[in-house]
């Protein structure tokens, strides 16, 4: 049977991605760079090849309230938002967590005001990463459409039942044309079952939902989201097997290395920045630097024994932050330096602040960012967290 | 009405001792609450049977839903394990029938 192949964007792949699917309820507020996935949608509606209710509500708070409202009965819910957005979202996303709710939610990743920008980076969703809900980071559009599926797959699984959030770099990521392999609705379906919650709201079988508790209590119900969320890291890995013998592509689980076997420098990278990076360890490694990288895929859970285990053989990791937590460091970064912290191999490690506001990061830049490895193995005096392609003196 | 103004069945609650006990997240099936939480009533309503005319409003009004029927449904009794004492059943009898008496008086 001929593959099916679609030329979409970021956006659109996602929407491909949702469609197979197959949601009962998806609830969304515009907002740019995320507006192509839901317009999308709602001609998926419209048209009938998508038979699901389209909830066009009056902001993001109500978006992810519907999805919650719409799970607790057993729908299967998708909502979409950027920036500005998701932290409208910010008091949902805790409840939505907390409430157990396997709600998948796109986020196109945007930097954050003030000053104003529509623009790139990852301040957004890395500065939620507490908010209780599973986090990946997609780097082309075909893993846009794949994750959808597996997203699904992970959130809605019985040790898990925990929301997942899927990132995708606002312009680079979601306004970027590419050929994806669309499955066909059958493969879909022979992979992704239908949901069944087991906490459904039923009047027959009545039950308290989305109770209080009391001191108590309370600490035994955060117990469980940190457990669910710590199991995910074993139903990734098979959610990404499964997806693998079903549509014969997968993406590592966790993390994906790109020639770190014999790498003595690694960059680590969080979204479509990996591709340019890739490129950039293939010119090196033709010069003859023993350059590799480290794709992080999910931010929580966190690969820490990815980390751990990469820093037993290589001599320095870079990482990448479009972001940065204003005073310190950037949230990789400090993620990545803790799981360092516990292996204990004393691999020298480098924070590079880069793309804030939707700063391009050229291959010229990640080629400075190896250098500066390179020169802080040799003993130079280097500070840890380097703001990458300021345009002036500092 | 009388099936409405009865009381359901009070299930002893048991702490869980392993987690898995406790529900995925907070939603359970007849999850009645637990904690009695009447220790800051200043006040407790007293229902006095003799001008009590069996209205029912009091129940009607009660934020807390601990107003109810005694088992022979001859009279209004009010649970103090779970009553705040805010006194509203005392203000919206028409009757008279409720009355507000310091928790020190008992």
């Amino acid at each position: 049977m001929p593959v099916e192949k679609a030329f979409v964007s970021g956006n659109e792949a996602v929407a491909l991605g949702v469609r197979l699917a197959r949601p009962h309820v998806i609830s969304a507020y515009p907002i740019t760079p995320q507006t192509t996935v839901v317009e999308r949608l709602s001609e998926m509606v419209e048209d009938g090849s998508l038979k699901a209710e389209f909830m066009y509500v009056e902001s993001e708070h109500s978006a992810l309230s519907a999805c919650m409202g719409a799970s607790s009965i057993g729908a299967r819910t998708f909502t979409a938002t950027s920036s500005q957005g998701l932290l409208y979202m910010a008091e949902c996303l805790h409840y939505a967590s907390g409430g157990r709710f396997p709600i998948v939610m796109m986020n196109a990743n945007r930097s954050l005001a003030l000053p104003w920008s529509i623009y790139g980076d990852q301040r957004d969703s890395l500065s939620l990463l507490d908010c209780g809900w599973i986090q990946v980071y997609v780097e082309d559009a075909q893993e846009s459409l794949d994750m959808v599926l597996q997203s699904y797959a992970i959130a809605e699984n019985g040790k898990v039942l925990t929301p997942v959030m899927q990132n995708l770099d606002g312009f680079a990521l979601t306004h970027t044309y590419e050929t994806v392999e669309v499955p066909t609705s059958e493969q879909a379906d022979a992979f992704l079952p239908p949901f069944e919650t087991p906490y459904k709201l039923d009047l027959d079988k009545p039950k308290n939902m989305a109770f209080s508790t009391g001191p108590a209590d309370n600490m035994e119900f955060k117990y469980q989201q940190h457990k669910a969320v710590l199991d995910a890291v074993k139903v990734i890995s098979e959610v990404d097997e499964s997806f693998y013998i079903h549509f014969g592509r997968r993406y590592g689980g966790m993390t994906e290395a790109y020639r770190c076997d014999d790498a003595e420098m690694v960059m680590v990278t969080l979204g479509s920045i990996t591709g340019t990076c890739r490129a950039v360890v293939d010119e090196l490694r033709v010069e003859g630097w023993k350059a590799g990288l480290l794709k992080i895929r999910f931010m929580r859970p966190f690969p820490e024994k990815e980390i751990m285990d990469l820093s037993t053989h290589v001599r320095a990791i870079g990482v990448i932050d479009k972001d940065i937590s204003f005073g310190y460091e950037g949230t990789i970064f400090t993620n990545v330096n803790s799981a360092l912290s516990k292996a204990r191999t004393g691999v020298y490690a480098l924070d590079f602040i880069a793309g804030l506001g939707g700063r391009d990061i050229s291959r010229q830049d990640i080629r400075k960012m190896f250098g500066h490895l390179k020169d802080g193995l040799q003993g130079i005096e280097l500070n840890r967290v380097r703001f990458i392609n300021i345009g002036v003196a500092i | 009405m009388s099936t409405m103004l009865s009381r359901p069945a009070i299930k002893k609650f048991k702490k869980p001792l392993h987690i898995s006990e406790y529900p995925t997240g907070p939603c359970f099936e007849a999850g009645h609450l637990v904690t009695e939480n009447a220790g800051w009533r200043i006040e407790r309503p007293v229902v006095l049977p003799e001008k009590c005319v069996g209205c029912y409003y009091c129940y009607l009004c009660c934020p807390e839903g601990v107003i109810f029927k005694s088992e022979d449904e001859s009279k209004i009794e009010i649970d103090y394990a779970f009553c705040k004492g805010c006194g509203i059943c005392a203000r919206v009898c028409k009757s008279d029938a409720i009355e507000m008496i310091k928790e020190a008086c008992f």
